[in-house]
């Protein structure tokens, strides 16, 4: 398993260097640049600008300057935020984002796996179908649908909850609800794909045979087996709660890392884009390491290799 | 049910098989159905209104839905009827070409991997590898923002990040069908590369290819959206779903109607594709496991 995590690590640096690449020449041949948008900026005034953040010097220079800082861990001072680093700009909104995908995560297993289980220990019942009808209208209903009608109402209708902002719980809630849909919806369905699979199998027949209780069927026997499925969707579901968070952030006004991320590329914020992403591509392939680790330890078959 | 006369080995009645099984499957009929519906009432329906997209009247700005606008109107008087079948059209036309630049892509490089294998097979599959680990839609925002307010770029963006399971999936297909008797007698005939894999392996992926085309659209139409509701995606004077209910969202307190028609429209949409999608799957390929 250390050799698996360590060849991984290895492997992960030629991706964030072809990321950080990438990002980095296309962000600069973009046409516009981070000041272009200030008003009554004189000629000389630009140039001032550009010397101080080295905008003026040769691309290929300011490439080689982004990556040793970066690999230094500087991801340079944002352009607009005066006197602000990158870094610390992530440092503030990233754990508003973590705790809203906490939360978003909680709930959609909270509801996702009992539904799942559910489902698929009464095939073909009213407990399958119910359930299964609402996962697929969660999965069909986006986020910037179901995130205004929340909004509107539990938060300005009935006044239960915040609609904007993040202060106190009843600013979570609904964020939180709107991200979490969909994937409690989608591992409501692997779950009981997953499921349905195992209790077929004959180990399960085994041991009912041997007299063990349907409860310990259940959670000994069969749902080790049947929640692969939904760890190995794991590392995709965190992915597309960070895109997810892009859209939630931006309708209940959390201050998170996801309206950061697009406000800067908006105001073409070069450094903090770059910056954003890079972490950004970080996380995921260190979530996605994580899910194939226990994928591993969960499932027998499967080798390090 | 009609067999074709010809069909000796086992896979040449695939088709009326499946065709069979998927009549039998309620939901997936009644999903295509929908689709073909939505479709047509979003091509023709604007021929038949006497409304325009683009005729404002700030008179009527704001209705309710009534006999004269069904779905009311919008803050600048536009009918919403009309607005929400135009952006239909968007809407499916970018599912339609993103997902046939992600075919086209996962299509073509599935096929060659699998069918040279070896080195080349292993560099392109570690290639995957890597390319699943990219945050995509991140790259996609940055283009749009960056290059943004093109079609064009907006599909073949999207298209360009959806092709990475076709690519896997075509691999898996052609590597099984290159063991098959009919691809070693072409090979052993002396036929051009080429021809063996556009005459022969590639028509017998085809039934594959359908099933994750009808399941890439809903997820295309869905960053279409996403990217739509950001302000990214599609500008005006043409408007998409997402779009209008991203239009419907600022003016969810006043209007309400005015994010709920087109987002039944497009939930409708995606929630008929998806069945529909899951429907073919079943039929043409009943091994494949069900999510």
């Amino acid at each position: 398993m250390f050799r698996f995590v360590a060849i991984r690590t290895l492997q992960a640096i030629p991706v964030l260097l072809i990321i950080a690449t990438m990002t980095f020449f296309m962000v600069h041949a973009a046409p516009g640049g981070p000041f272009s948008k200030e008003r009554k900026v004189t000629p000389e005034v630009l140039r001032n600008l550009e010397a101080q953040y080295g905008l003026d010097k040769p691309l290929l220079t300011q490439y080689g300057n982004f990556l040793w800082k970066a690999v230094h861990g500087d991801l340079g001072p944002s352009f607009k935020y005066a006197n602000r680093t990158v870094s610390e700009l992530i440092g503030d909104s990233f754990p508003v984002s973590a705790e809203l995908g906490f939360w978003a995560m909680l709930i959609a297993l909270a509801i996702g796996l009992p539904a799942g289980i559910l489902a698929a220990l009464k095939p073909n019942s009213w407990l399958d179908y119910l359930p299964m009808s609402v996962a697929m209208l969660g999965i069909c209903i986006p986020t910037f649908v179901l995130g205004p009608i929340l909004a509107l109402t539990f938060g300005i209708r009935l006044e239960w909850f915040d609609a904007s902002g993040w202060f106190s719980w009843r600013d979570r809630v609904l964020p939180a609800i709107t991200l979490g849909f969909f994937t409690a919806a989608y591992i409501a369905r692997l779950t009981r794909g997953g499921m349905l699979d195992v209790m077929n199998q004959d180990f399960i027949r085994t041991a009912r045979a041997k007299g063990a209780s349907e409860v310990r069927v259940l959670f000994y026997h069969a749902l080790r087996g049947g929640l692969l499925p939904v760890i190995s969707y794991l590392g995709p579901a965190i992915a597309a709660e960070i895109t997810g968070s892009f859209v939630v952030e931006t309708i209940f006004n959390v201050p998170g890392l996801g309206r950061y991320f697009i406000l800067s590329a908006f105001n073409r914020d070069y450094t903090m884009v770059l910056g954003t992403v890079l972490f950004y591509a970080s996380i995921i392939i260190l979530l996605n390491l994580v899910v194939d680790v226990l994928q591993v330890l969960l499932n027998p078959r499967l080798r390090f290799d | 049910m009609v067999i074709e006369p010809e069909s000796e080995e086992p896979g040449s009645s695939l088709w009326s098989d499946a065709r069979h099984r998927l009549f039998k499957n309620k939901l997936a009929v009644f999903g295509g159905i929908t689709v073909l519906l939505i479709g047509l009432v979003c091509l023709l329906g604007p021929l038949v209104i006497s409304y325009r997209e683009s005729d404002q009247n700030l008179q009527i700005a704001g209705q309710a839905p009534s006999a004269a606008h069904w779905m009311g109107t919008d803050n600048l008087g536009r009918d919403l009827f009309v607005r929400v079948l135009k952006g239909g059209q968007i809407s499916m036309l970018v599912g339609l070409c993103a997902t046939a630049v992600s075919l086209t892509i996962g299509v073509l490089y599935g096929t060659i991997s699998g069918y040279f294998g070896g080195k080349l097979d292993a560099v392109m599959m570690r290639f995957v590898e890597i390319m699943y680990a990219m945050p995509f839609a991140i790259f996609v925002v940055l283009l749009m923002v960056f290059f943004g307010k093109n079609f064009v770029l907006l599909f073949v963006a999207i298209g360009a990040v959806e092709w990475l399971t076709m690519a896997r999936i075509i691999r898996g297909q052609v590597l099984s069908l290159r063991q098959q008797e009919f691809i070693e007698a072409a090979i052993a005939l002396g036929l051009p590369k080429h021809r063996i894999i556009f005459r022969h392996l590639i028509p017998n992926v085809m039934g594959t290819v359908i099933v994750y085309a009808t399941l890439t659209i809903p997820s295309v139409m869905l960053l279409e959206g996403v990217l739509s509701f950001l302000g990214l995606g599609i500008q005006p004077p043409r408007s998409s779903w997402g779009v209008l209910i991203q239009e419907g969202a600022t003016a969810i307190e006043e209007y309400p109607w005015q994010l709920l028609f087109p987002a039944i429209f497009f939930s409708l949409t995606l929630f008929s594709l998806n069945f529909f999608g899951d429907g073919l799957r079943d039929a043409l390929d009943p091994r494949a496991s069900k999510d």
